[in-house]
This record gives structure tokens, sequence and C-alpha cells, in this order.
């Protein structure tokens, strides 16, 4: 079983060299930090920033920079900043290669809930929205199951829809998981020292197995 | 060259009603009209709307305005960093309408290039797209959302020149120039207002046509919303 740690490890595989990606907050923020060494991948903020850069040491943040979770961040040599139109035209115009997000609910269509539970301060879908409905690739780093011991992988969401049929990998504590184009949760990889049956107890919508499933290499 | 100086956010703001609809520049706390904002906590203007990113905290940005009752609806995307609008919202004191972020930042757009909408995937499928129009195009669905009409826009700025024209500084900039072509009159405040001449043309970000009141602030907090270091 993996931690956050080794989600965002595993999810850090998929990041092709010469990408523009957009991490979400949680997980998602952390896979930045195992982006391979000598890696070209330039990180979106969607508050108006391409080319983030770590965060400021002590006494030099910044309060006219930050990321989309308001925190300090820096710019790096051929950073670019622009308006918040601008960020999610580039967005939406699919310049951005892969989205990473965390999620309370996927699907098996690929539909995504992560934004609101009835009856709950609700916050708002910030940029989520925009990103789940335009994105090329999306990733979506969550824990397989609720705090309650549910599945977050089901036959259809139960909460307030972020977007429909838009998920195409979910990496968890426990799987690797492709959302199939003719619906299904497709078991990839098992985390180290999980079965499939353990996988399969903890997916409530319908699991794909084909074959041996081989363990993530992380 | 026109000048569009006016002496101070209080000047700025004098003619703002209750009840109209007033956009508001930054995202968070980051590029925020501190100036504006304390003056029509000052002024004391009821049932407003306000566009915004954000709804600020408790005691800073539009959180302020919020304490005092001034506010009767936000239209934002991500809301709720403060305890007060959390209080007014469940109690039914205060209206929020929560849209997609490029929703809200393209329907500025809109406003300022002066065209009546925009389509976009955004809220396809969700309860955004409820009792709105959707168009296919090439296979795929859109929503079609409304430019805003925003009887003022108050954005902040790094540098100005009298004409109004604005230079944003870094991540600051995020809503503030689309909200500045939106607005019926548009406010900026800058941290340093020049003459005519100083700034560069080609450095410019928002030319001074959309701009029809300009002042320097008369002190920049800049509060850090989330501040975080490295060791090393």
């Amino acid at each position: 079983m993996l931690d956050k740690n080794g989600i965002a490890k595993r999810i850090a595989q998929e990041i092709q060299d010469g990408s523009y990606v957009n991490l979400g907050i949680g997980i998602p923020t952390l896979v930045a930090n195992y982006i391979p060494a000598g890696f070209n991948v330039v990180l979106q903020s969607e508050n108006g920033l391409l080319g983030m850069g770590p965060f400021p040491l002590e006494g030099e943040e910044d309060p006219d920079l930050i990321n989309a979770g308001k925190q300090t961040i820096t710019t790096l040599p051929g950073s670019a900043v622009f308006d918040s139109a601008m960020s999610f035209g580039m967005i939406r115009a699919q310049k951005v290669d892969l989205t990473i997000l965390g999620a309370m609910e996927v699907s098996e269509n690929g539909d995504i809930a992560n934004w609101k539970i009835p009856g709950k301060m609700v916050k708002g879908m910030g940029g989520a929205m925009d990103l789940v409905a335009s994105a090329k690739n999306i990733i979506v780093a969550m824990q397989h199951v609720n705090k309650a011991g549910e599945s977050k992988l089901l036959p259809q969401c139960s909460l307030p829809l972020t977007g429909v049929r838009c998920v195409k990998k979910i990496v968890t504590e426990l799987a690797v998981l492709s959302v199939l184009p003719g619906g299904g949760f497709k078991l990839e990889e098992r985390a180290p020292g999980v079965s499939v049956e353990e996988i399969k107890q903890a997916t409530a919508g319908k699991l794909v197995i084909e074959g041996q499933i081989p363990e993530m290499k992380i | 060259m026109i000048d569009k100086t006016v002496k101070n956010a209080e000047a700025a703001v004098a003619d703002i009603q209750d009840g109209m609809t007033i956009m508001f520049g930054g995202f968070g706390l980051c590029g925020i009209p501190e100036n504006c904002i304390n003056a029509l906590v000052k002024k004391g203007v009821k049932n407003l709307t306000c566009i915004s990113n954000n709804a600020g905290v408790d005691d800073f940005g539009i959180g302020l305005m919020l304490h005092q009752h001034q506010v009767k609806k936000m239209i934002s995307s991500y809301v709720g960093e403060n305890a007060e609008f959390e209080r007014q919202l469940l109690s039914g004191e205060l209206e929020v309408e929560l849209i997609p972020q490029g929703t809200l930042a393209t329907r500025c757009l809109a406003a300022g290039y002066g065209m009546p909408a925009i389509f976009t995937p955004a809220g396809v499928g969700t309860e955004v797209a409820e009792g709105k129009e959707i168009r296919n195009f090439n296979g795929k669905d859109y929503l079609m959302e409304m430019a805003f009409d925003a009887d003022f826009a108050i954005v902040k700025a790094w540098k100005g020149d009298t004409a109004g024209n604005l230079i944003f500084r870094s991540t600051s900039r995020n809503f503030n120039p689309i909200m500045a072509m939106a607005g019926k009159i548009t406010i900026a405040e800058v941290e340093e207002l020049v003459e005519p001449g100083v700034l560069n043309p080609d450095h410019i970000h928002t030319p001074g046509i959309y701009v029809h009141r300009i002042f320097q602030g008369e002190r920049y907090e800049k509060r850090i919303e989330q501040r975080t270091v490295r060791t090393q």
C-alpha cells in the first residue's frame, strides 16, 4: 500500500519530458517533488503562471507571487506571467498536456466529483470544472476508499459532478487503473504488497482484470 | 493625453451607490484593490453585488465589507476562507453564485471585447449547466455564458500613468486586466502613478481607454494568505 508520497511518485512516472502540467491541491502538488531530474517539465498555475518554481527561501516571499493554492512561490528562468483569461484560454485550447487533480468520487465512465458535498459548506469549484472539461489527459490522485471505508470508484458518482467522461487514469494507494472508453476501471498495476482481491474489495464500480496484474515499480 | 487622475480612493468611489454591481480584481489576497475596498467600507454603501474570484478573509479584503453587511450577493469561483462569510451564507443573509474560474475570467473578457456571450465546455453535465443554452460544435457540447454587466470594475495595478495606462506585477495580474476592460466605469489604484511618457508603450498591459479613474494608493499591506518557504 502506498502513502501520499508514494501515489505522487507513481504519478510522476506518467509525466513526459517536455510537457506542460497543471497540478491540483493536495497529493497532486507533491508530484512536483518526483519529476525525474533532467526532465524539462513546465508547471502551470491557473492564477496566471507558467514555470512555477519551488517555495521561496525565508525572507524572500513576494506577496505578488503566489500559486493557485495561494501559497508563496518563485519563478524560474523562462517563466511567464499572464492574466486569468489567458490562463484558462491555454487550458481550454488544450495547450496544457496533463492535469493531475484529487477527487472525492470517480465513476466507471470517467465522471468526476470533487467540489461539493450537499449539506456541507460549499467553497466552490475554482478552476476544476474548466480543467476537467478541457484537459487532453486527466489523472486523478486519490485514496481508493473514503474515511467511512466506502469505495470512491463507483458505477456512478453520488456527489454533484465536476465534469463528465473526462478522467483517463486513477492512481490510489492500492492501484493504477485506467478508465476504458466503453466504461469500466481497467486494473493496470497493484501497489506493492496489495493483492488483486483487496483491490476488488475496495472497488464498487466495474473492475476489468485481464491476465496477471503487475506490481508497480516505484 | 486625457488626465484620469482622481485625488484618492474616497474620490474614486464617491458615486458608487447602494445596489450596484462591482467587480474586484485579485486572486485570494494577491492584487486586490485594498485602498478602494477600505474606502467602500468607510462609505458604508450597501446591497452590493460583488464579482470577485474570492471573498477575502475575515479581516482583510472583501471580508471587511462582509463584516459591515454591505454585500448582498457574491459571484465567485472559490469562497469561504472566512468565518463571517460562512455564517452569513448559512443564515441566508448572503447570496452566492459559484461559477467556474475560467468562466468567470472569460465572461470578463467578453465584456471588455464587446461580445455578448461565450461558449465554454466548463460545467457541461453538471449543475452549473442548469437552465443554460447548450450548443454542440464539432461533436462537443458547450455552455453559453453571458458577458458580465458591471457598473464598476475596481482593479489594482503596479504602475500606471495619469492617462490610465496600467502595468501589473507578477501573479498579482490575475483578474485585474480583464476586469479593467469589463467595467462600465473602471477605477484603477496603483502603487506608483507617473506622468505620461514614463511608461514604455510596449510594456502597457491595459491601455488607458479602459480606465476612467486612477490614483496612487495611500498604502499597501499586501497580506500573504499562505506563507510557504523552503529551508534550502
